[in-house]
């Protein structure tokens, strides 16, 4: 019985044939003078990145149910190109543009947050859903748990305000000096700007909307192109 | 340190071969998830020069032999219960193969486990085992040699 013959000639010999004692072969490395075992370093089936899959769902179901689950993420695809989407228990903690490397955000989400890190597509589906219907303009306010852990101080008072602020709903912009007075700190302009700059949650929160005073558009997270397709979508134009 | 979803994508694969090797295939599924779900909670915690993969490997195991402690609690006994039969090849595999391995006393199946099914190399078998790289060496290979008896002997 030769290695490369192992499996069917195997199964023939096991069933119609026994093998006699004398036949086995006693000067050969052990993987190759157990044929079957030519197969141990792979143990692979034709169904296992399936499988895995199937695996792979359950310990997403597990971890959940054990509240180990501390980041879970997803992609979306948009008009202004897929979207990460990631959720602590609180709510969605990050949205990212692809121009950011998805990789680079999940490492730094492990780093920041923590590494129990999961594609877990379900806890995300609200807030996936509501953006798709965003992009088809059907949908002027998100309706999703945001978790604003990872701004702090100023930054993060001024996402509240963003969240909050009536003149700023769909369709509308504000100067950052306006949202610096909303926020409580008029002069603190330029602090507005990178607030809006780093929002962890950028779409979900609205800091497009934000433009300069003189109504040009200023930079966005997403770049400006990115920027300026949300505002059109919501008929704001410079 | 690296997102779980890395590690899992990484290793999975080699987690469900060994696995299926020490808990059978019956048993796999439930051994490759509590061992993931176990390692997914100390993971925050794992110290930064820890190799991931050995370490899966051993978390495995000992879940796949606590699959068999949890079937046979009603048989107080070191050796592992009486199987159904399982001829055939369900799921395309050598089945009884791994049920063999499975029998295998407790420092040859780890020895082939880890070097041969999850395929570590001898050094750091032993450094899981405990002894020199021969000494995981000669265990590889008594396991293997006992296997070729066993298993071809219940074929015979």
């Amino acid at each position: 019985m030769s290695a490369s013959t192992a499996p069917s000639a195997h199964h023939a010999a096991r069933e119609f044939t026994p093998l006699p004692a004398q036949h086995e072969p006693r000067h050969l490395s052990p993987l190759t003078a157990l044929p079957a075992l030519t197969a141990l370093p792979t143990l692979t089936t034709p169904d296992d990145d399936a499988h895995l899959r199937d695996l792979h769902t359950r310990l997403v179901r597990e971890a959940e149910e054990h509240g180990q689950l501390d980041v879970a993420y997803r992609t979306v695809s948009s008009a202004v190109g897929d979207l990460l989407l990631a959720a602590t228990p609180a709510g969605v903690v990050r949205v990212a543009f692809a121009q950011e490397d998805f990789d680079v955000v999940l490492t730094e989400l492990a780093a920041r947050l923590s590494p129990r890190v999961l594609a877990a597509p379900r806890r995300l589906d609200a807030a996936a859903r509501q953006l798709e219907e965003y992009f088809a303009g059907s949908r002027r306010r998100f309706d999703v748990p945001i978790d604003l852990t990872l701004a702090a101080g100023f930054r993060r008072q001024v996402l509240q305000t963003l969240q909050t602020l009536p003149t700023i709903a769909y369709g509308r912009t504000a100067s950052y000096a306006e949202v610096a007075r909303a926020a409580g700190s008029e002069r603190a302009v330029r602090a507005v700007g990178s607030a809006c700059a780093t929002n962890p949650v950028p779409v979900l929160v609205p800091c497009h909307r934000v433009v300069r005073s003189d109504g040009t558009f200023g930079g966005y997270r997403g770049g400006v192109e990115a920027k300026r397709l949300l505002l059109g979508l919501e008929g704001v134009t410079a | 340190m690296r997102p779980f979803e890395q590690v899992v994508a990484e290793h999975g694969a080699t987690v469900l071969r060994v696995c299926r090797a020490v808990a059978g295939p019956d048993h796999a599924d439930d051994a490759w998830s509590e061992t993931f779900l176990a390692a997914m909670r100390a993971y925050p915690d794992l110290p930064a020069e820890t190799n991931v993969q050995a370490w899966l490997v051993t978390i495995a195991r000992r879940k796949s032999i606590d699959t068999h402690r949890a079937r046979s609690r009603t048989h107080p006994t070191d050796q592992v219960p009486e199987r159904p039969s399982t001829h055939g090849q369900p799921g395309g595999w050598e089945r009884d193969l791994w049920e063999a391995i499975g029998d295998l006393p407790a420092k040859q199946q780890s020895a082939v486990v880890y070097h041969h099914v999850a395929g570590l190399p001898h050094a750091e078998v032993a450094a899981l085992l405990g002894g020199t790289p021969a000494a995981a060496r000669r265990a590889a290979a008594d396991g293997i040699a006992r296997l070729r008896r066993t298993y071809l002997e219940e074929v015979r």
